[in-house]
């Protein structure tokens, strides 16, 4: 069905397990699944020299568009990964997302009114192209090794580790993980197997999915109409995607028929029924679009744009989490381990965060530099997370789709009132669309002993912004990242003592300073130096000559203090670290 | 004479949100979830009651008077 995209095909290979008796092979670190999430998941360690075995079912990228929106903290990570300019390049920037209600426009808003961001708001992407480049960039990385059609049927915790079996075309084996990564998603057999619970509720509700395929001049904006005339009583989402495909959500109502629905004799009235009546010109007169913003455009001609059914699904959907996230040595990321309604962007998302918060732990327990207690942090931090993004999916889900008499009350009543009034519009919840969890409770953190302004307090992930070093200019987060880093504020770079920073670096753990200055001039040996160029970093961190930031290798930031003191830093490494 | 806040005005006094949206959104699922269970007839009940616990609350006849005008605009014939 699928026109645009050519679907890779990976190659099998037989398991040189099968042809030799005697022990077991033994690997550090297993990832199952090669969806987004197992492959950063197994991306991220083997950058940092660790061996990974990533096992897959199947032997190609996910069908569909599926995780469509990847934010921008997804793709500061992807940044990370080395995979962040091809999604973006790949991918359909978005920044305006408008709201309709029948056939008024109720408000629009624009995600990112900040400059100097590398990142924007929002891309975007089919997932199979997200996965090709991730596999891409894991084919690169000698220390992944990746087997497609190799299938987890049994699995087995032992204290250190686990033993799994593995079924291929030619036969199966056993093979033994020290770590073991589930990254299997939604239906997560290995937790099935595992005899694990996923507590949490299932929206009665359904929806339609079609990738329809035309060239159709409409902006790269973010659609979204609650009770539309073309489809009453309902909500709709357009989104655009890559090569001239749109995304188009029905939503359907519980008692719909999924296989009849998903007939293309029933989808493609759907659609010409949008496509003829979708004439949204004018903005509802009481709410002037923000500066800068797009001209309303007309609709199409009457009869609406041709266009092409690429692939058509119907879902329904969960909100649920499982109670803790690490199991001795099997850790859950991703879909396996949290579900939310698909209103915000907030799955694939916060399963990418997911694996940036485990690698650099994993890394640190697997070294031998930090007890197995840090991984506990890993399911607490991310477990607080997923209740942000439980939460705000809810939210939304309980506003698009309201399930009472007075629950459509309300709602109506918040959508009539939003054309006029703003506080109204401020209510309005077609989504919230993913951003990036603040750690603010998190036991690594070394709390404030200083007064900062802001909000990037401990916890929080790291504000962009642009800065130059040696004469080249680029971005503060790519100057951070995979190891503790220390930004240390300063006038000039004569002004520090690169002894005590040489200390740092020098360190079990290592802390690698960058200083942020105001002005270039050579710096001491052994120190990189980043120019502040627009005064932004010092700013969106309330910093003052002196101010020195810690982040942690997956740029939050774990404490902060007006003046450097070594025994303060390493302190907070142990902290952040379970070395305290 | 005070006039109707129409702009955003959820909160707690001296906090500010990490995301705007939040305190409005905390309001509403307390109110959807103030519901959850109740017959409709019920539900109309507990609304006709919140209107006037709130209006009491506000008591500044004009406010109020601007709020019924705002509640009322656009639906129905005009009175």
């Amino acid at each position: 069905m699928l026109s645009t995209y050519t679907y890779p095909k990976f190659a099998y290979r037989r398991p040189a397990e099968l042809d030799r008796s005697g022990a077991v092979d033994r690997h550090p670190v297993v990832v199952v699944g090669a969806g987004p999430v197992g492959l950063a998941a197994a991306i991220d360690l083997a950058m940092q020299g660790q061996r990974v075995l990533l096992l897959d079912d199947d032997d190609t990228v996910s069908v569909g568009s599926r995780g469509l929106c990847y934010a921008k903290r997804a793709l500061e990570i992807l940044d990370r990964l080395g995979c962040g300019d091809a999604v973006v390049d790949k991918g359909v920037t978005w920044n305006v997302g408008r709201t309709f209600h029948g056939d008024h426009e109720v408000f629009r808003f624009n995600l990112l009114p900040e400059a100097d961001h590398h990142r924007p708001g929002m891309v975007n992407l089919q997932q199979y192209y997200l996965e090709e480049f991730l596999v891409k960039r894991a084919e690169q990385l000698p220390n992944l090794e990746l087997r497609w059609k190799h299938k987890v049927i049994g699995v087995t915790p032992e204290d250190a580790g686990a033993r799994l079996q593995v079924e291929t075309a030619d036969g199966a084996y056993a093979l033994d993980a020290d770590w073991l990564i589930v990254a299997d998603g939604a239906r997560s057999p290995i937790r099935r197997m595992l005899g694990l619970d996923i507590e949490g509720k299932v929206f009665q509700d359904r929806f339609l999915i079609a990738d329809v395929v035309m060239k159709a001049n409409f902006p790269a904006e973010r659609w979204f109409w609650f009770d539309p005339p073309f489809h009453p009583g309902q909500s709709v989402l357009l989104h655009r995607e890559a090569d001239n495909v749109w995304r188009i959500d029905f939503q359907l109502g519980w008692d719909a028929d999924p296989e009849e629905e998903k007939k293309p004799e029933k989808v493609i009235p759907r659609i010409r029924a949008m496509l003829a009546n979708w004439s949204p010109q004018a903005p509802a007169a009481q709410s002037p679009p923000p500066e800068g913003a797009q001209p309303a455009r007309g609709g199409p001609s009457p009869a609406g744009p041709e266009f092409e059914l690429e692939w058509v699904s119907v879902y329904t959907f969960q909100c649920r989490r499982m109670q803790r996230f690490r199991h001795g040595r099997v850790l859950f990321v991703g879909d396996a381990a949290h579900q939310v309604s698909p209103f915000g962007a907030r799955g694939a998302n916060s399963g990418i965060q997911d694996t940036d918060n485990l690698a650099w732990k994993l890394l640190l327990v697997m070294r031998g530099l930090a007890p197995e207690a840090l991984l506990d942090s890993y399911s607490d931090e991310r477990v607080a997370a997923a209740d942000e993004n439980l939460m705000n999916s809810t939210r939304s889900t309980d506003f698009i789709t309201p399930k009472s008499q007075v629950s459509k009350d309300f709602r109506n009543a918040v959508l009539t009132l939003a054309r006029e009034h703003g506080f109204a519009r401020g209510l309005v919840n077609s989504g919230r669309l993913s951003v990036p969890s603040h750690l603010t409770g998190s036991a690594l953190n070394t709390p404030d002993a200083d007064a900062f302004e802001g909000v990037m307090h401990p916890g929080a992930p790291l504000a962009d912004a642009p800065v130059r070093e040696q004469g080249r200019d680029g971005w503060l987060l790519e100057h951070t990242g995979n190891a503790f880093v220390l930004l240390l504020f300063a006038d000039r770079p004569g002004d520090v003592d690169a002894a005590v920073l040489r200390a740092l670096a020098d360190a079990p753990i290592p802390v690698h300073t960058r200083l942020v200055v105001r002005e270039d001039e050579p710096a001491p040996a052994g120190c990189r130096v980043l120019v502040d160029v627009k005064g932004l970093a010092a700013q969106r961190l309330d910093a003052k000559p002196g101010t020195a930031y810690l982040l942690r290798p997956d740029q939050h930031v774990c404490a902060r203090w007006r003046r450097l003191d070594a025994a303060a830093v390493r302190a907070a490494v142990a902290r952040a670290t379970c070395n305290a | 004479m005070d006039h109707l806040i129409t702009q955003p005005h959820f909160g707690r006094p001296g906090q500010t949100p990490l995301r705007a949206y939040s305190p409005g959104d905390d309001f509403y699922e307390m109110l959807i979830e103030t519901h959850r269970g109740l017959s409709d007839d019920d539900s109309r009940l507990v609304n006709a009651r919140l209107v006037l616990l709130l209006a009491n609350h506000v008591g500044d006849l004009d406010v109020l008077r601007e709020a019924l005008q705002a509640a009322r605009a656009g639906i129905g014939t005009a009175p």
